[in-house]
């Protein structure tokens, strides 16, 4: 892909996955879809160069397409020796609409989107094939993300494509009885996408920020496909809301900085405004029954528009955790909800709530559990409990950034505690 | 497109299960059985008789090697099967998850090879 007219590259991200959708829907196959796709991008490389850019560069693809796409099923036909040629030739004709039927091309993607996320497919071949067919990025691309062998990604890819062949998985925006669950594997899907970019504190920076670009890119499409289905609209603002921070989460030494630390004037000012535009409408869209996403876009909404941290409303987050506990009762948010229970009743009644959660067991091996009571205790100036806590959390912290932040917070506290 | 749908189930809960559980489960079925006949997706289907009677047989170097017992000591055994027709993977899957034992054990799916 290095050698593309650089006018290319944006077309080719934003044209690749529709163009495949349709190629499938009327070929009724991924691999010679994804050639025929591949072959119209390599005639404009081409042609681009010599001619100048079409005036339509969009309209030029797809028509490119659909000409490879008849010559193939005519040379098919030929071998064949069937006389059906004239009635697939006016499907392939009658599918690639003209660019102003915009709805069937983005029906398309939506179809596709659903193959990719079957639940009869492993969760990380979904992953996998969604990125490939619907965002265009290469197997090596998607390898490099997820930290395996291209080669390994490249057998699951393969694996996934043979199963939807081989099983007859169809083609097709589920009937609606089966709509909330599906719609939900497709969500889940490109939030795994957008986590692996952002959460990872290894691997291939600008490889990882791509991915969090698709997954927006990915959650943009499937809110305007299902606009009033809550979640899809309540996962994109949690993904721009969670996005706006990236600046400002890493200092320049790469170390963790922590929200209420971030310099706020880095984080970005318009993915926070659309954001907060997307929470109402999720809100609004899940009539009284929000779910994870929307509830976590709210918290996240909290966050950004506090200008300054005390200006949280950490009451608010205390009850949205309440909310989000009822539907996924977890640790990891109990947890959470413990340490805002701390910013809005103060440390005392914060460590209150880590009592039942200590006592459980379930967080035992989890770093953050044991440094934010370590956080609270120092609070607190209960500098030797704090101490001990550290400790465990140092013990048991798995990434080398947050061990270097957990070591220089150990040290504020034994020297602290030496002076008290 | 055919399925081959695999019943397996776990054979010691389902002889441990009371009179009428076992005659509610036959009836099940029964209704079952004829309701996809009636819509048109049946092709086959038999129950199997227990993994008791089950006998393997392996041909090495040209000797037959038998031994009694399934091919595989798993907790849930195949127990019976039905052949469908079905437009789709989804619809394969939603005749499997009406079949009485998918509350219970596990129903694979296999689409059956198509030759030529």
């Amino acid at each position: 892909m290095q050698t593309w007219p650089p006018d290319l590259v944006p077309i080719y991200r934003d044209q690749i996955g529709r163009i495949v959708a349709t190629l499938i829907r009327t070929l009724g196959d991924f691999d010679l879809a994804e050639e025929i796709a591949h072959d119209a991008f390599i005639a404009a490389m081409e042609q681009w160069p010599a001619r100048g850019t079409p005036e339509n560069p969009a309209g030029w693809l797809v028509q490119t397409a659909r000409h490879k796409a008849i010559d193939e099923v005519r040379r098919r036909q030929n071998l064949r020796k069937k006389l059906r040629e004239e009635e697939i030739v006016a499907a392939i004709e009658t599918s690639f609409a003209p660019p102003d039927e915009e709805a069937t091309l983005e029906d398309d993607r939506l179809r596709l989107m659903f193959t990719c996320c079957h639940p009869a497919i492993a969760l990380d071949a979904q992953v996998a094939l969604t990125l490939r067919t619907i965002g265009g990025l290469t197997t090596e691309e998607i390898a490099r993300a997820f930290l395996v062998p291209a080669a390994t990604m490249g057998q699951r890819i393969v694996r996934a494509k043979a199963k939807i062949a081989g099983a007859k998985i169809p083609y097709r925006v589920p009937p609606i009885e089966l709509l909330p669950e599906r719609a939900s594997a497709v969500l889940a899907v490109i939030y795994l996408v957008f986590t692996e970019g952002y959460a990872a504190t290894e691997g291939d920076d600008l490889i990882r920020h791509e991915l969090c670009a698709e997954a927006i890119r990915l959650a943009r499409l499937v809110r305007a496909l299902l606009p009033s289905t809550s979640e899809a609209v309540g996962l994109l603002a949690l993904l721009l809301l969670t996005d706006a921070r990236r600046a400002a989460r890493t200092s320049e030494t790469g170390d963790v900085v922590l929200l209420e630390d971030q310099d706020r004037s880095r984080w970005d000012k318009a993915e926070i405004d659309e954001g907060l535009t997307l929470v109402v409408d999720a809100l609004r869209a899940s009539a009284g029954a929000p779910g994870a996403y929307a509830v976590q876009a709210a918290i996240a909404a909290c966050h950004a528009r506090a200008a300054d941290p005390k200006d949280t409303d950490w009451r608010q987050i205390v009850g949205l955790y309440a909310v989000l506990l009822r539907i996924h009762p977890s640790p990891v948010i109990a947890l959470n909800q413990a340490v805002a229970v701390a910013m809005a009743f103060g440390p005392e009644q914060g460590l209150a709530a880590l009592e039942p959660l200590e006592k459980s067991g379930d967080l035992e091996r989890y770093h953050l559990f044991h440094s934010a009571k370590a956080d609270l205790l120092r609070r607190l100036g209960r500098f030797s409990a704090a101490r001990e806590a550290y400790a465990r959390a140092i013990e048991v912290v798995g990434s080398e950034p947050e061990r270097r932040f957990l070591a220089a917070r150990l040290a504020a506290v034994e020297e602290a505690w030496k002076r008290s | 497109m055919q399925y081959l749908l695999l019943i397996y189930e776990d054979e010691k809960a389902s002889n441990s299960m009371s009179e009428a559980a076992q005659g509610q489960l036959f009836q099940d079925y029964m209704k079952f059985t004829a309701d996809i006949k009636a819509s048109g997706h049946w092709l086959a289907g038999e129950a199997l008789q227990p993994i008791s009677t089950a006998t393997s047989v392996r041909v090495r170097d040209g000797k037959s090697l038998t031994t009694d017992g399934p091919f595989a000591e798993t907790r849930e055994q195949l127990g019976g099967f039905y052949m469908v027709e079905a437009k789709d993977l989804d619809e394969a899957m939603s005749i499997a998850a009406r079949i009485p034992t998918a509350k219970t054990g596990t129903i694979e799916v296999r689409p059956i090879m198509a030759f030529g």
